[in-house]
């Protein structure tokens, strides 16, 4: 009794988050993964055993390369330039600016937008029309003689310009991160380093880089499992549309359009364990390094 | 470690008791208590629509003193968000008294997951198989069932366009064949006009079945889905290579079909092929005259057949009101009701006996084609009408691939392969 004394109040401390994370969320992860292996097709539920039917199926299916194609670039092009855009935005601010609480607030509001107000604003600004009906974006390019089709081309790369309002809402939170990081690395280090006579290059790359390592990985993390998330923002820019299409997307379209519910929980289920396989490792990275300290 | 007291306990056990019994708030009013009431599920909050259902709602509370009328109507999407909202309730065993559906197969799924009351007999005693075209009945029935009753009627099959400008580009009549259609296309690109306007992937899939209907005349249209024509064949791929030209000569947004319709108006292209909502929107919201500044013929191939869609009410299993919600059927059926909606709607009514004299410009021509006996009645793919929402969605899919690969033969294959997994 004298034990339970020790960890009973702490487990009760717990208990109700635990209770709660268990429901909500691995419960229906559980759910989800048992409707991915059953044969529900339709508006009523059915229990059917269908075995991998499912991810057979799209592991042939067209569609499905077309949207993981667009899902890796989307990734690519949006954690690329979030992470540029944020990591320049941070070392400006670093290197002192006047007013720097209001250019920190200016550029991390866009984050607080939700992703479907975003798509709207955007899909407005990534208007293609030509001639009297050019918007947005066009309007700018147009001093300069230029004109961009952005997600409506034919190139193949046409989802990249949806990573575009990506970037710009989350490179404001990049550039928190990394500032957090920057002002975390003690000013006496840099210092020594410059009394050593290191240019200013040398000092971030040999000083300021090795110990922003975990910022870096943890605003990569978050960005990834983002991005293979996104769904609100594409279907607010442009619905329907194979050229923008990600799993995310077939996902909502074949279950709540066709009815395919299981089908659509085995892409659930990949997208679960794609987002699993990027984040487990950085936790067991992060883990150990938290022992070694 | 004694920071803590029962009262803090209890507190955080409350809090999660609270949060389990949340979805139990999401209850519809009226579920549980049987008072004199009727409620309907519908999608219609949209300007007009709106107008029309409230006017119906009126003429039923006239009717039906003391019954009160509870509107259930979820906004968003054409139905796609109510839709999503009635399955859940429909699984949680809390039906409305009756809910709107897309005449047609897109009921398919209701009716196999055992939601719809069988209607047939309500048709029969009140004889309504003879108000309604034939056409329309042979769509309708499912497995010679019919499970809904159609309020309004519109047309898919329909090419817009602007009379003067057609004139002054040198083109005496709009075209009556997509091969005429084609021929046009080379005059209007020496005057630098595009054919054709066309938007978003479904307007795409809209134009799609009417140049399948055009090309391979009603009966073989028909059999596409009901698997007498086959989709391989070559005429079928053949169909498929015209749409293939038509879309080669159209200029291809992404937008809705409002702004589609507008370039039409700006003269950036010739046509637009599209359902009647768009007389509603060309008269109100851009204040043409029919006739005048915009006009309207059916889509080529296609004179003289009507491919229709249309919205109907239905009865759930286990409605908790069933006497109201059939007097509610009972005047959508009617004419009263329909002659109410309609002219609201901007839509014709269904019934052959409406009254003319309600319906104007492009209404009146409407409904003079819908009641005239030798018009064909055929029904639309991307409204719901002859396809189930499974094979629909598996087409939407196709059609994404044959988009970008533009392979005629491939995208026949996939929809054929999809009706045989799906029907």
């Amino acid at each position: 009794m004298r034990k339970a004394k020790r960890w009973l109040p702490g487990l009760l401390l717990v208990s109700p988050s635990l209770i709660a994370l268990g429901w909500f969320v691995y419960y229906f992860i559980g759910v989800n993964a048992q409707v991915s292996l059953s044969d529900w097709k339709g508006q009523a539920q059915t229990t059917g055993w269908a075995g991998f039917k499912w991810y057979q199926e799209l592991f042939a299916d067209e569609t499905f390369h077309n949207d993981i194609r667009n899902l890796l670039i989307f990734t690519l092009v949006f954690i690329g330039g979030s992470l540029l855009v944020g990591g320049v935005l941070a070392l400006l601010m670093d290197k002192g600016v006047r007013g720097e609480n209001v250019f920190r607030s200016i550029y991390l509001f866009p984050m607080a937008i939700s992703f479907i107000a975003t798509g709207i604003i955007w899909r407005w600004l990534l208007n293609s029309d030509t001639g009297a009906g050019t918007t947005g974006i066009n309007d700018l390019l147009g001093l300069v003689g230029g004109h961009s089709e952005w997600h409506k081309s034919d190139s193949d790369w046409a989802v990249a310009s949806i990573a575009l309002p990506a970037g710009w809402a989350l490179s404001g939170y990049v550039m928190a991160l990394f500032l957090a990081g920057l002002r975390s690395i003690p000013d006496e280090l840099r210092e020594a380093a410059r009394v050593d006579g290191a240019s200013e290059f040398r000092v971030y790359w040999h000083v300021v880089r090795p110990m922003m390592i975990p910022a870096i990985m943890s605003a990569l993390v978050i960005l990834v499992h983002i991005s293979m998330k996104t769904f609100d923002l594409i279907y607010a820019i442009a619905p329907l549309d194979p050229r923008t299409e990600t799993p995310a997307v077939y996902m909502y379209l074949t279950s709540f359009r066709g009815g395919f519910y299981a089908r659509g929980a085995a892409i659930a289920t990949m997208l679960f364990l794609a987002i699993t396989i990027v984040v487990a490792p950085y936790v067991w990275w992060a883990t150990k390094k938290e022992r070694i300290r | 470690m004694a920071a803590f007291n029962r009262r803090q306990i209890l507190m955080a056990g409350a809090g999660v008791t609270a949060l389990a019994a949340l979805p139990a708030c999401s209850n519809p009013p009226g579920s549980t208590d049987s008072g004199e009431k009727v409620e309907v599920f519908s999608w219609w909050s949209g300007p007009g629509e709106e107008e029309g259902l409230k006017a119906l709602i009126e003429k039923f509370k006239a009717d039906n003193t003391g019954v009160e009328f509870v509107n259930a109507a979820v906004a968003g999407g054409s139905g796609t968000q109510a839709k999503q909202v009635l399955a859940n309730r429909m699984r949680g065993a809390q039906p409305p008294d009756s809910y709107q559906l897309h005449a047609g197969l897109e009921a398919s799924d209701d009716i196999k997951a055992g939601w719809l009351e069988d209607l047939t007999a309500m048709y029969d005693s009140n004889g309504w198989k003879a108000k309604f075209p034939k056409g329309l009945i042979d769509n309708l029935s499912i497995g010679g069932k019919i499970y809904a009753v159609p309020v309004n009627i519109h047309r898919s099959n329909l090419m817009w366009y602007v009379p003067k400008k057609l004139t002054e580009w040198g083109i005496a009549a709009p075209a009556k064949t997509w091969a005429e259609f084609l021929a046009q296309a080379e005059t209007l690109k020496a005057k630098n006009v595009a054919a054709l306007s066309v938007g978003a992937t479904w307007t795409q899939l809209h134009l799609l079945e009417n140049v399948l209907l055009g090309e391979l005349g009603v009966a073989k249209y028909n059999g596409l889905w009901t698997g007498a024509t086959d989709w391989k064949g070559a005429e079928t791929i053949a169909a498929l290579d015209t749409f293939k030209k038509v879309m080669a000569v159209s200029v291809v947004g992404t937008d809705d079909w409002q702004a589609t319709i507008d370039k039409v108006l700006a003269g950036t292209a010739a046509y637009h092929v599209m359902g009647d909502w768009a007389a509603g929107y060309l008269q109100g919201a851009k204040a043409l005259k029919y006739k005048d500044t915009y006009d309207v013929v059916a889509s080529p191939g296609s004179t003289g057949v009507y491919n229709f869609l249309a919205d109907s009410f239905t009865l759930p299993k286990g409605a908790p009101h069933r006497a109201h919600a059939e007097s509610w059927l009972k005047l959508c059926a009617s004419p009263e009701g329909q002659d109410l909606f309609n002219p609201l709607k901007g839509s014709v009514p269904a019934r052959l006996d409406a009254d003319k004299a309600k319906y104007k410009d492009y209404l009146a021509w409407a409904l003079q084609e819908w009641q005239n006996s030798s018009t064909v009645v055929v029904g639309s793919l991307v409204h719901g009408v002859v396809a189930n929402n499974a094979w629909k969605a598996e087409i939407e899919k196709a059609y994404g691939v044959f988009l970008q690969d533009k392979e005629s033969a491939k995208f026949a294959e996939a929809v054929s392969k999809a009706y045989t997994a799906n029907k």
